[in-house]
């Protein structure tokens, strides 16, 4: 049922308050509610941390309880851990919607543009594989469903300037 | 007495520095001998009293005889006529004569140009408490957003073209944004809008070495009112021009502004589609929340 633990450190992303959108690794535990936490990578001053505002990723760090930041920061550069992150999915949801917030005026049409396009030629070949479809089906056998395949995605892309794709490969991954 | 005699010794000693106190000289003043001197500084030699003074404030003679003792009657000084009283001689024209019309009504009349008043109230305007920074609409500040800067493309929110995105080109002296859709791209003219109903982008157009003609000014842009019903009566309405009429003027300006913004409006890739959208909002979506 539950897959990520408080323990000595489990890498938390800190969701509100004063550091919010950064790493951090849990050192110790304080009590029921709060944890000693430090981020010598993501800038974050070792500290009690309610628990509250935390929010567990999938990374463990292996170090003993109260290990000094010395300790800690070794430890985050062995296992990689912001690379690890940016590579996460949970990261990437964040980039993007950072990026549609700062979309300027211009760069909405754009992606609209870049959707309609898209979404154009997706019905296209739909139609397309439909019709092939109900040709076969009067012919006795199983219609042949072919996958999406990724030409959508590329032809408009490469047109694009680059804010685009990025808000529009999220919206594919929505 | 005593206070008048004193007021007419003093005409007679111009400078009672340089009067010899006591000594009675001659009448006449001595130019000759100073004029071979010094031609450059006339030293003005002034006589002394004529009027022996009999007691304090009295003199011997009166007011007529030192008027004769004085060659007064020979004495008539001018002040040189100066430039500015040479300008002033043209006198405004008082008159001026207006032909009249009809027959038998001789040609023309003279009419005074300022007539006297009509009508003289029965009581004054009481006079007004100073004010301080009351200052007409012409003289008062104009001000411009820093984010609307020449060639920033705005969404017009209000007049026939609201939702429409536009080219801003420059701030007139009303402090009205001279703007143009261009013509081409979405219908929207040389034309005013306001910086309030505005709403500036961060997309800009690059307008360096754009020239805008300088006769586009406000009054090339305001409204014509016809004002001259000859009639009391009958339709004043008709008169007014309420139909908005084209002029080749306008035609030959938008047309040499618009040349060179679609040249570079061409360069940025998308831009010419983005100016023939239109701006709309729809669910979910906030303008306090978007990033313009």
């Amino acid at each position: 049922v539950f897959k990520r633990f408080v323990e000595i450190g489990r890498v938390a992303f800190i969701s509100f308050g004063p550091h919010a959108g950064k790493l951090v690794a849990i050192v110790d535990v304080i009590d029921q509610n709060r944890a000693l936490v430090d981020g010598p990578c993501s800038g974050v001053r070792r500290q009690a941390m309610p628990f509250k505002c935390m929010q567990l990723t999938d990374f463990v760090l292996k170090f003993p309880h109260s290990a000094r930041q010395k300790c800690v920061r070794l430890a985050w550069e062995k296992e990689n851990i912001n690379e690890k992150w940016s590579a996460t999915r949970w990261a990437k949801k964040i980039e993007a919607r950072e990026k549609k917030a700062k979309m300027t005026d211009f760069d909405r049409y754009k992606v609209m543009k870049a959707k309609k396009m898209r979404n154009r030629i997706i019905k296209h070949e739909m139609k397309k594989l439909q019709r092939m479809a109900a040709k076969k089906g009067k012919k006795p056998g199983k219609p042949v469903k072919a996958p999406k395949g990724k030409k959508p995605e590329k032809a408009p892309k490469a047109k694009k300037p680059e804010k685009a794709p990025a808000p529009k490969a999220q919206k594919a991954q929505k | 007495m005593a206070g008048e005699k004193a007021p007419e010794k003093k005409p007679g000693e111009k400078k009672p520095a340089k009067k010899k106190a006591g000594e009675k000289k001659p009448a006449e003043q001595k130019p000759s001998q100073k004029a071979a001197g010094d031609k450059k500084k006339r030293v003005k030699k002034y006589h002394a009293s004529r009027n022996p003074v009999l007691a304090r404030g009295i003199g011997r003679y009166s007011r007529s005889a030192m008027y004769a003792r004085k060659a007064l009657y020979k004495r008539k000084y001018t002040a040189p006529e100066t430039k500015i009283e040479k300008k002033k001689k043209e006198m405004p024209r008082a008159t001026i004569t207006k032909p009249v019309g009809g027959d038998k009504n001789g040609g023309s009349r003279v009419v005074k140009i300022r007539k006297m008043p009509r009508y003289y109230p029965t009581e004054d305007v009481p006079r007004k408490l100073l004010s301080h920074g009351k200052k007409p609409f012409c003289e008062h500040k104009r001000r411009l957003r820093a984010s609307i800067t020449p060639g920033t493309v705005l969404i017009l929110l209000t007049g026939r073209h609201r939702g429409k995105r536009v080219v801003f080109l420059k701030q007139l002296d009303t402090g009205l944004l001279l703007v143009t859709g261009p013509l081409a791209v979405n219908r929207v003219p040389l034309r005013r809008a306001h910086q309030k109903f505005v709403i500036a982008t961060s997309t800009k157009v690059d307008l360096t070495g754009v020239k805008i003609p300088k006769h586009l000014t406000d009054s090339y842009f305001k409204k014509k009112r016809l004002r001259k019903p000859k009639h009391q009566e009958g339709e004043i309405f008709d008169t007014e021009k309420e139909k908005y009429e084209l002029t080749e003027q306008r035609k030959v300006d938008q047309k040499a502004v618009d040349s060179q913004i679609l040249a570079r409006i061409k360069k940025v890739p998308q831009l010419r589609g983005y100016l023939r959208s239109t701006f709309s909002l729809s669910n979910g979506v906030y303008p306090h929340k978007l990033v313009f």
